[in-house]
Parts: structure tokens; sequence; C-alpha cells
């Protein structure tokens, strides 16, 4: 059985049909006029043996080729690319099934950040009254290292809402370099939780060794096809409509390969993109489809995402501002813009633009997870524990993070509305108007054993301060403490040995044998 | 009359209008001469390149940075009067030399091989020009090689070397050592940037700063510029 994920039954939409219509045809016209940059020679000669028109651009220091791309190959791609695509994982009940017409929202972790932030309590003592004292948390930023990133994949496989994974963070222990950092970034992940693991790829290179390693996982290459418990995602093209030469490169591969993929884009309205929703919308999805359509060339039928990271720039710094509305909006806009294609949509959420757990970032945060949620994209990344627009992992606000879903989860249940539904409280009415008291109390306990009644918030403290941070940390603790599940240790041998650089103490078994 | 025309560049370049199509922030302006078409004006009847440059273009650059303190202004204003700037320097150019007046400097700028980040770096840049500096942008994942023969050719006071990615930001290091087998290393000052570089890094790796933004670049690169320049 697959993970459940959440069925949203009526999806927030902010576009009409027609605005939908709209965009869809302002990115066809796009691909055609002005059309993309290509910078990678294979992929213009892919499309050129398609037919479409390929110019080599002249003035450019760099080798690059004009590419416009004919209704025709984005119609063809969007009916060959799958509806559904499966994401496997180690555990097979953690796979995760993605329909493009069906808005069932997995929620997963992100991105690559180069910042962990721990956390500490110190005690503090009021100066007027000493014996009153409070434990405040201070966070420390430092660079994330590998042994990080298990901690992370370690704890997200506990958190309930966590449906996948993605690598938190950058691997930058020194020992850690261009042509070994893809081998020990997946076994990292793999080797730390039995969900699904999805990663970018430093080095092409190291494609082989990665997809490897996922055999030895699986038993075996066929098993990989049938339980893809990896996946990749890349930003081949960069905006405004420019095909990234090794990206592209990578991304062509993985599809030969037919392991699943996603072609994200990231434009910032504002810089890279029209800061006006229309332009945004209309650039973002003919980048997608560009990047979806390349894919199809190069393997019909192989399974992407239509990956979507729009954000608004901010004003003061022209960064990214992942807290404010409208990358909410665009967003939203980009699920109902893959719905429309039936391709599953990769979207995000929960980033807040401040850099320290707090208020701020709750508040950011909780609205764009909430509002993107209902909207019923497939896969929903970003959405646990990254802060500063991307550039800090918190696994304290992660565990905040899951509070949230749970929440959010719990709204989204179906109502339980039905005949018989209301011939029972009817019934219960009834009787309860002919009592002295007239109170329902006694019907509360059955339905509050059958998980009908939403918990309270889980880290409601009972003193004068808040105490959400302490109590999330003590959760944090006890997930910490619980085992996990890691590759057994015959398979974990034969890693070690057949894939070349890895790094021996990721190997959780040394010593014993 | 050379009053009236320094008073119109000032008003223009505050309200970020290069050429006569530009908006601005005032209505109505569209159509009516901006930096581009002032400077040319003013160079035709005889302004002194020097008043253009200080009682122009560097006075109405402090009142837009008080406007973006005092949150009047967004960087977008910013960069858009530091572009009117840019515009109005390279147009004053060819004349600094015969009035006698040298330039601020020549800053080399280039995202460093691998890495295709380059939002940051061209803020940095228009800033830069903005402050008077003539800005020569190599563009984004430029080879070491390229950039040795870049500073080998143009001759920069400075060069500015962006990375976003932990992967490519020993690229810096490795242009800084390759500038040094070249005999260019003492010929140029260099400053980084990018996020996930520091001080620390930079001086670990020999550069002269870093920038953590571009307000924080302009500072260091004033600080690192000794000599007479035109604008103080
Ligand atoms: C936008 C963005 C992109 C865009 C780039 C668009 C463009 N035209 O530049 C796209 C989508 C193309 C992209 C691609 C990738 N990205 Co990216 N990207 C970002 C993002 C979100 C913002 C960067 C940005 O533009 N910031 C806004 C500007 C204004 O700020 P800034 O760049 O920091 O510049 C300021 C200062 O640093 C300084 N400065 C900068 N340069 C210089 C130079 C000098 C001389 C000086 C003095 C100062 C200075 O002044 C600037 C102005 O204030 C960052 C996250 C982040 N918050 O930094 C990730 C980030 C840098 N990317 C990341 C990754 C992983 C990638 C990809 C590998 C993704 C993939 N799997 O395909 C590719 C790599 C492509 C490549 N080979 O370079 C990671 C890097 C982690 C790491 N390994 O180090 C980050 C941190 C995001 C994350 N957490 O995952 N990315």
């Amino acid at each position: 059985m697959p993970r459940e994920g959440i069925l949203v039954n009526n999806p927030l939409e902010r576009l009409s049909g027609e605005q939908v219509r709209q965009i869809h045809d302002a990115s066809i016209e796009i691909l055609n006029d002005p059309g993309l940059l290509c910078f990678n020679k294979k992929a213009a000669e892919i499309f050129q043996s398609h037919g479409a028109e390929v110019t080599s651009v002249s003035d450019s220091d760099t080798p690059c080729w004009h590419v416009r791309i004919p209704e025709r190959l984005v119609t063809d791609a969007l009916d060959s690319a799958p509806k559904t695509v499966t994401l496997g994982a180690r555990n097979p009940d953690n796979a995760l099934i993605m329909k493009g017409d069906e808005p069932r929202v997995f929620f997963i972790t992100g991105s690559e950040t180069n910042t962990w932030l721990d956390v500490d309590f110190p005690t503090y003592v009021n100066k007027s009254d000493p014996r009153k004292e409070i434990k405040v948390p201070e966070f420390q930023p430092r660079r994330s290292t590998v042994a990080d990133l298990c901690d992370s994949a370690h704890v997200c496989e506990h958190l309930e809402t966590v449906d996948g994974y993605i690598r938190t963070v950058n691997i930058q222990d020194k020992d850690i370099n261009e042509d070994n950092k893809d081998v020990n970034k997946f076994f990292a992940c793999l080797n730390n939780t039995t969900k699904h693991v999805m990663s970018g790829l430093t080095s092409l290179n190291q494609l082989d060794n990665v997809v490897k390693m996922a055999e030895l996982v699986a038993g075996g290459p066929d098993k990989l096809k049938e339980n893809p418990l990896i996946s990749f995602i890349t930003c081949l093209v960069k905006s405004p409509l420019q095909f990234v030469d090794d990206t592209t490169e990578t991304f062509m591969e993985v599809c030969k390969r037919g392991l699943p993929i996603v072609v994200s884009s990231s434009p910032q309205a504002g810089t890279s993109a029209p800061i006006k929703e229309a332009g945004i919308m209309a650039q973002i999805n003919a980048e997608v489809l560009a990047g979806l359509t390349l894919g199809q060339l190069v393997n019909r039928g192989t399974p992407v995402l239509y990956g979507s990271v729009p954000v608004r720039a901010r004003m003061d710094t022209l960064g990214d501002s992942y807290g404010s509305i409208e990358t909410s909006q665009y967003n939203i806009d980009c699920v109902q813009m893959a719905r429309f294609y039936k391709i599953p949509n990769y979207s995000t959420s929960g980033v807040c633009d401040t850099k320290m757990p707090g208020q701020q970032s709750s508040i950011e945060r909780l609205f764009s997870d909430i509002v993107v949620t209902l909207s019923g994209p497939q896969f929903l990344h970003c959405a646990f524990g990254l802060l500063d627009g991307n550039s800090v992992f918190c696994l304290l606000q992660a565990v905040l993070d899951d509070a949230h879903f749970q929440m959010i989860k719990f709204f989204l249940k179906s109502p339980r509305i039905n005949e018989q539904e209301l011939d029972t409280v009817k019934k219960q009415i009834k009787e309860v108007v002919a009592t002295p008291q007239k109170m329902f109390i006694n019907y509360i306990r059955p339905v509050m054993r059958s998980g009908e009644i939403s918990p309270p918030y889980p880290f409601e403290g009972d003193g004068d301060s808040d105490s959400v941070f302490a109590l999330a940390n003590e959760r944090l603790q006890e997930l910490r403490a619980r085992p996990v599940e890691h590759i057994d240790p015959d398979t974990t041998a034969r890693i070690f040995r057949e894939i070349p650089g890895l790094l021996p103490r990721l190997n959780v078994y040394k010593g014993e044998r | 009359m050379s009053g009236d025309i320094i008073e119109s560049i000032k008003e223009n370049v505050i309200q970020g209008r290069v050429t006569r199509d530009d908006e601005g922030i005032d209505e109505g302006m569209v159509g009516q001469p901006g930096v581009t078409e002032l400077i040319k004006e003013a160079l035709a009847s005889g302004v002194g390149v020097s008043d253009i440059i200080n009682r122009g273009l560097t006075a109405s650059m402090t009142v837009v940075g008080q406007k973006f303190e005092n949150e009047e202004y967004y960087i977008p204003d910013m960069l858009a009067s530091a572009e009117a700037v840019g515009a109005a320097m390279e147009l004053l150019e060819p004349y600094m030399a015969q009035s006698g007046i040298k330039p601020k400097g020549k800053i080399l700028i280039a995202t460093v091989k691998g890495d295709l980040h380059d939002i940051g770096k061209n803020i940095v840049s228009i800033l830069l020009r903005g402050t008077g500096y003539l800005v020569k942008d190599l563009g984004n994942d430029v080879e070491t090689k390229d950039i040795v023969e870049a500073v080998r050719e143009e001759k920069p006071d400075f060069l500015g070397l962006s990375a976003l990615l932990t992967s490519t930001m020993v690229n810096m290091e490795a242009t800084i050592k390759a500038l040094a087998e070249n005999g260019l290393r003492n010929k140029v000052k260099i400053i980084i940037g990018g996020a996930p570089v520091s001080e620390e890094y930079a001086e670990s790796i020999g550069a002269d700063g870093y920038g953590a933004d571009g307000f924080h670049a302009i500072s260091v690169i004033e600080a690192l510029n000794s000599g007479d320049s035109v604008a103080s």
C-alpha cells in the first residue's frame, strides 16, 4: 500500500478556465518567439532533428543555439508524458503515486542549504526577581555536513507528515569533493530514511554510480524500474528561457535511463521574469514545457514532474521573497497549469524570508503551506525546515512544520455528512433537548476515540511563557533517539565494495564484521 | 543655463531615466529628454565635465541614497538611478582626460567557472557603475583562463568575482592562483562576493576584500581605492 497523502476535494483555483487557456497560448507563442537560447549542442540537435527551427548564435562567446519550438512538439510531448508518476521507496509502503488529474498532496522536504541551524536553550534570570527564570532558544548557524544530512533524514523518517525526502543540506565536509559528493549524499539519505529520496546531481560522471547504488538497494535494475526509490531534480532552463549546458546534459541522461525527474524552473518575478503575474506565469509555463518537451524527445514516455519554483523578488534586496503573498499565488497558478496538462506537479511552499524560527517564520510558512496545499499539488516541496529564502535549514523548524501539516491534513478531511449521519444526530438532538441538563457530553466519548476530534497543538505549554520551541525540541530529541531501519548489512557491504568514493564513516556496520 | 541643465540632469538621475523613452517615477515624463540626451546637450553647450559629474551626478546619487535610507526608494529605484549615472559616465569618459579628470577606476567582474548565478553580480555591476566606476562585465560561467586574459588586456584596477555554489567558490581561489602564475596578481585588487563566501574565506584565498551586498561592495572598493577620484 503506497502512502496516502491527502486528497483535496475541491482544490483552490485562482485562474478561470479561460485564463489557463490564455497562459497556455502565450507560452506556446513564447516558445516560438522569442524561443529559447540553448547552450547544449545535443539538445539543439535533438530539437532540430524533430523539426524545431534551430540557428547558431554567432555573436556568443560560448557555443549557443537559438531554438524555436513549434506547438506540435509540445502537444506531442504533453500526450506522451505519463499522467501518473510513481516515486518508489526503500519501504514500498512509502511509495508515492502521483496522478496528474488527482489533487492528492504529498509533503516533501527540500532543498540544499549551506547553513544548518543548531539550537540551544540557555537560561535567563530576571534581574529584578532572580527567582524568575526562562529558557530562551538561541540559534547558531554553521556549515552543514554529511552527518547533518544523516541526522535530518533520520528525523524526517519519523515525522509523520513527511512523505518523501529531498536532501535538505549541502554536504561540505573537508573530504567531500565534486567526484564523491553525489554518492555520499544519496547514500546518506537512502540509509537513513525508507521514504522516497530525491536530489539534484552535482557531477554527471556520478550518475551511473548513483543509479547502481539505487539498484543494489532496490534489488536489481528491474526492481528499480518497478520501484524507483530515487529520483532527480534539474533546473535545466535558466530564466529567462535559456537551456543551460551541463544541467540539460544531466537531464537528458536521466531521461534516457527512464528514472523520474523534475523539470524545474525558478524564475524570480522582477529580475529573471516580469514582475507581473501574467508575465511570470506565461514564462515559467513556457520554460517547463520546453524542458518537458526535450525530455519526451529524448525518451518518449519517460516520467517527468512539472516543476515550479516561482518567486517574487524582494524590493529591498532583489533576493527571493518566498514569504511574499505573490509567491504563493504563482505557485497555485502553476498547480493549475500542471493539472490542465494532467502532469503531476512539483510545487513550493513553506519557505520563509526570515533567518530564524520565530513568529515571522511561523506566519509566513503556515500561510503558504495552507494556501498552496489547498490548490492540490501532487508533490509539495521545500515544506519542512527551510528558512532565509532557501539558504538555511533547521531541524527544529521541520518538527514544528510537521505539526502544521497535521493540522492542514486534518482540515482537509472530507466532511462526514450523509443521511445516516444526519439521522443519528437528529436522534441525539431530540434525546438531549428532552433531558433536564440539555448537554451532549455523553456523546463525545465514542467520537473522541475515533480520531474525529483534532488534537490540541502539540507544543502548548502550561506556564506563562511560550514553550513551543522547548517542547518541539523535546520531541526532536525523542525522534532522534528512535532507531531507523538502515540498509541491511549485506547490501551495505556490497555498496561499499562496488560504489567508489563512499566515506567509510557512513558505514553503520563498520567494526561489526 | 548651465545651472538649468545640471538641475535637469540631477532630477532625471533621481527619477532613474536613462533616455527620453523611460517612464521615471512622476507622471508624464515619457518623451522629455532623459540623462543621455541631457548629457549630450550639456556637452554640446560647453558645460564643464567636472560640473556635470560633481553637481549633476554625484549630488543626485546622494539624494537617491538618502531616499533609499528613508525607505522611500527601493533597490529597483536605486538601480534605475545607478544605470542613469552609468550611462552618463560612458558618455563623459572620452572628455575626462582632456578636462584633467582622473576616472575613478576600472572594474572587471565575472561569475566564476561552473556557476550560472548572476543576479547578484549584475546588481553589483550596476551599483558600481552608478558610483562612477567603469565596469566591464565578463558574464557568468567564465573560464579562469578567460578572466586572466581579460585582466591582462583590460588592465583593470579591480577584479570582482562572484560565486553562489560551494562547488564553484573554489574557482575563485583557482583564479587568484592563475593570476599569480601569470604575474598579474599584484596588478589588480580582487574583491569577492556571493552567498557562500565570507570575509574569512576572502582572506583565506588571498583576495583583497569581500562584499556582502552591493552597497558593502562599494564601500570596500572605495576604501581600497587610494588615489584621487572625481567624485570626492
Ligand atoms: C535564483 C537562484 C538560482 C537561479 C539563478 C538565476 C540567475 N540568473 O542567477 C537558477 C534557477 C538558474 C539556479 C540554478 C541552480 N541553483 Co540556485 N539559487 C538561486 C537562489 C534562490 C537565489 C540567488 C540570487 O539570485 N539571490 C539574489 C541576489 C541579489 O543575491 P546574491 O546572489 O547573494 O548577491 C548579493 C551578494 O551575495 C553580493 N554579491 C554577489 N556577487 C558578488 C560579487 C562581488 C564581486 C561582490 C563584491 C558582491 C557580490 O551582492 C549581491 C547583491 O546584494 C539561491 C538561494 C539563495 N538564497 O542564495 C539558490 C542557490 C544558490 N542555488 C543552489 C543550487 C543547488 C542550484 C542548482 C545546482 C540547482 C539544480 N539542482 O539544478 C543550479 C546550479 C546552476 C549552476 N551551475 O550555477 C543552492 C546552492 C547550494 C550549494 N551547493 O552551494 C542555493 C543556495 C539554493 C538551495 N538552498 O538549494 N539557482
